[in-house]
């Protein structure tokens, strides 16, 4: 048995459609006004009446069969009656029975492959968004903008299968590289992602935490909670099962005495909307799922001879793993490998950016100087540190910076002073000195102002001595 | 059988406060209702359930933005709002 035993209720909103759930505001509300993006359906005005999004079951069933789902043959919506200034009518819609997908999987890549069972996939809206003054628990009123009011969900529901906070982040990693890949969410926005997390330890009773709204946040959360239910544990203390909610900016739990449970929110059928039978749809979306994050990988460690590590950090996003290919294309695949995973990557995280913030065409010009010799690795590495971080073109930070690598006959002609002026270190080499060629290296390099390559230089040095 | 505790949670859950004479009232007013309802006790069960009556299926719209309603209008008539908001109470 587990010690740890997590499942997530992961809420992702369809953000790359261009209307809301059951009415015709625009879901590219972020950064405007609020209450800017509203009408009497979202605003739940007397008498407004939904009507379901096309695109959104289309969407909803894309994700499913990405998560190896069972469609329903009838999926319905229900009312889920809370009485929360969020909800403006005082349920929200969502489904219950019915559910348009059950029974799915998707295998997490931790310590090994892991597979994670998917209890159900279903749709509802999103409730607006509450601002409060300070902590919520101090705050003496909330102040409410419909902007996100009515924005279509998915919900995501897991099995219990999850053993650590590293294994949730794991999951909700992969599950936002399939939903980007699928194209429909952009996991950047503000709101984007939310979480809900049931954890337990064995023997104890299970919390839910709420309100976990980053990918960071699931795991802060996680970890702070196994450690409260710890500490409770060992002092003798029963962990009591209640509804917790996640401080982000304090990365604490805290208790909500709510009073609702599952019964309360008298779910029924919503009769403002017809059954959906849909399918008969599914064979036809199921043609058109384009190649999701594990083909890929598979594929690019086939096609392009990587490793299985490349393969996994370049299909990780489909903006990088799109970037991957342009440039390969144009250069060796594993050169490109190398030089997209290991260092570009790493250069985008340090800088909290993303592969969108450099061109295909410069990774492609400075691996084509680095293939003809004319700039050293090291001046490749910052090279790629001056795009980000000034912009410009490679050719003209290699000429700016005087990067372009020396000729081996300038190199000789250094090499022949560095050993005339230094005869005490010359003398120390042949003794065997080690120490005295790194030296003679040194010399080397501060004449030709490190523009020599290393290995030119040892090479070089060791025939003349 | 509705008792004076259920109604006190009913009242609750839709944030009604009520005072102990209606309390009163309504727990004998719920109960005649679910009397009532108890007619259908009678009914034969073995039968599918009728989600929706008009035998009507997938009524759906397209992905279309239609012009949302100025902020003005939107908070025309809420009796508080700071800045755009709306304001309510802090419930949780
Ligand atoms: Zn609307």
């Amino acid at each position: 048995m587990k010690d740890v035993i997590i499942g997530l209720e992961v809420h992702v909103q369809l953000n790359k459609l261009n209307s809301k759930l059951f009415c015709g505001c625009s879901t590219k509300y972020h950064d405007s006004e609020p209450n800017t993006y509203t009408c009497p359906v979202c605003l739940g005005l007397p008498g407004a009446l939904p009507v379901l999004n096309r695109a959104i079951v289309e969407a909803a069933i894309k994700v499913a069969l990405a998560l190896n789902c069972e469609i329903a043959e009838q999926t319905l919506f229900y009312r889920k009656n809370y009485y929360y200034p969020d909800l403006p009518k005082g349920f929200q819609i969502s489904q219950y029975d019915y559910p348009i997908a059950t029974n799915g999987k998707l295998v997490i890549e931790g310590d090994g492959e892991r597979q994670i069972r998917i209890k159900r996939v279903h749709m509802e809206e999103d409730p607006a968004r509450l601002v409060h003054k300070g902590p919520i628990e101090r705050s003496k009123y909330s102040l409410i903008d419909y902007n996100r009011s009515g924005m279509p969900l998915l919900e995501v529901v897991t099995e219990p299968d999850l053993g650590s906070p590293k294994e949730a982040r794991q999951f909700l990693n992969k599950l936002r590289n399939i939903l980007e890949y699928l194209d429909v969410f952009d996991g950047s926005l503000e709101g984007a992602l939310r979480v809900d997390a049931n954890i337990s330890l064995a023997g104890g009773a299970r919390t839910e935490v709420k309100n976990i709204s980053s990918y960071k946040g699931v795991e802060k959360a996680l970890s702070f909670e196994i450690v409260r239910q710890k500490n409770l544990m060992r002092r003798g203390i029963k962990v009591v099962q209640e509804t917790r909610h996640y401080d982000e900016a304090r990365g604490v739990t805290i208790s909500l005495r709510t009073k609702e449970e599952e019964k309360d929110y008298r779910y029924f059928p919503e009769p403002d909307l017809v059954p959906f039978k849909v399918k008969d749809k599914v064979a036809e979306i199921r043609k058109c799922l384009p190649e999701l994050p594990d083909a890929k990988r598979r594929r690019f460690v086939k096609r392009y001879n990587i490793s299985e590590h490349h393969a996994k950090v370049l299909t990780s996003e489909l903006g990088l793993a799109n970037f991957f290919e342009n440039v390969a294309a144009k250069v060796g695949a594993n050169q490109a490998a190398t030089w997209i995973a290991d260092v570009l990557k790493g250069e985008l995280n340090y800088r909290d950016l993303d592969i969108s913030a450099f061109s295909p065409e410069h990774m492609i010009q400075i691996l084509h100087m680095l293939e003809e010799k004319n700039i050293t690795e090291k001046g490749a590495v910052q090279v790629i540190r001056t795009l980000l971080d000034k912009g410009g073109t490679p050719a003209e930070i290699v000429k700016q910076k005087g990067l372009l690598k020396v000729d081996e006959d300038v190199i000789a002609k250094a090499v022949d002073e560095a050993i005339k002026e230094n005869p005490a270190a010359v003398k120390d080499y042949h003794a065997g000195k080690n120490e005295a060629l790194h030296f003679l290296v040194g010399q080397v390099m501060k004449k030709t102002s490190g523009k020599a390559d290393p290995n030119v230089v040892n090479k070089l040095l060791r025939e003349k001595l | 059988m509705i008792t004076k505790k259920d109604v006190e949670h009913i009242g609750w859950l839709a944030r009604i406060k009520l005072s102990d004479e209606e309390k009163e009232e309504f727990t004998t007013q719920l109960n005649s209702i679910l009397d009532y309802f108890a007619k259908l006790d009678e009914i034969d069960p073995n039968v599918a359930p009728t989600h929706h009556v008009s035998g009507v299926v997938n009524v759906f719209r397209d992905d279309a933005v239609k012009e949302s309603l100025d902020q003005k209008d939107v908070l025309q008539n809420a009796p508080k709002k700071e800045e755009g908001f709306f304001k309510g109470p802090r419930i949780v």
